[in-house]
């Protein structure tokens, strides 16, 4: 199963190790000490957050440091500043039909091209 | 078209909020009607070259609104709207779900709450939509995206065409 970094974020353990590693590289040891969860639930997280790429398990030693994928977060971002770009869109394509309501009104007489019978 | 009305949109991703605030240089009644009826919700909910279309629409607290965004492929994605409460020209509240084209719905929905406010000739509504799961909020998107850079352009030339009137 394809994961993609909206699955990695939708769960509040791994935002809170998202938000751990994003100060420093650590452990999962460590990682899990900050957690009142068994070692295995941070380890299933580390994992789903590595599939996701959004944290890299680099070898230091003997240890395992996971770190943040900075940009992979900054993804999240520019799919919200879509979002946000749709309902721009919108909002002008309002702003065109309240100008139009607004004439129609004023005129207060339906124009022959206006077909709409009014109340 | 008028760069000093009000637009604010914030997302909160923890508690799976989106939070819209827009101006309109317009009457709260002409307002209340744009977000209200659906052959003018139908000019201007889908950012073009989309377009959206209500099969039914029925306006009332137990009531609903089924229509389809349009896709310039001709692809439709459907979506049902159930009134919770009316207010009139103040607030109404609806849950929002996709479906199939026979009204099948998805396992996730979105609650939105809509405030309706006038001053000075100008009215503000404020919109609160509260999602579900955080997968559906941006799943949202898929059927956008595309037409997204096209609408851009779009909009410009309609833009165009109007501050040349």
């Amino acid at each position: 199963m394809r994961r993609d970094i909206f699955q990695a974020i939708a769960d509040p353990t791994r935002r809170a190790i998202i938000t751990l590693i994003a100060l420093q590289a650590m452990t999962p040891n460590a990682i899990a000490d900050n957690f009142q969860t068994t070692r295995q639930s941070v380890s299933k997280h580390l994992r789903i957050l590595t599939e996701c790429e959004l944290v890299k398990p680099q070898q230091q030693g003997r240890e395992i440091y996971y770190t943040l994928e900075i940009e992979k977060m900054k993804e999240v971002d520019k799919w919200l500043d879509q979002f946000r770009q749709i309902w721009e869109t919108r909002f002008n394509q309002l702003d065109i039909v309240l100008a139009n309501m607004s004439a129609a009104t004023a005129k207060n007489v339906s124009s022959p091209a206006n077909k709409k019978q009014k109340k | 078209m008028t760069p000093e009305l009000l637009f604010d949109f914030t997302v909160n991703k923890e508690t799976k909020m989106v939070f819209i605030t827009r101006e309109f240089n317009a009457g709260l009644s002409l307002v209340w009607d744009a977000f209200t009826r659906a052959e003018l919700l139908d000019q201007w909910v889908a950012p073009k070259p989309m377009t959206a279309r209500t099969k039914r629409m029925n306006f009332e607290v137990g009531g609903s609104r089924f229509y389809a965004m349009i896709a310039p492929d001709g692809q439709e994605r459907w979506s049902l709207q159930k009134y919770l409460s009316i207010s009139p020209k103040t607030n109404f509240k609806q849950f929002n779900v996709f479906t199939d084209a026979d009204e099948n719905p998805d396992p996730n929905g979105s609650e939105w709450d809509f405030n309706f406010s006038e001053a000075n000739g100008k009215t503000t509504v404020h919109i609160s939509i509260y999602n579900e799961s955080l997968e559906r909020l941006l799943s949202i998107l898929d059927g956008f995206t595309q037409g997204m850079k096209m609408s851009l352009v779009n909009l410009d030339n309609l833009l165009d065409t109007l501050s040349a009137k």
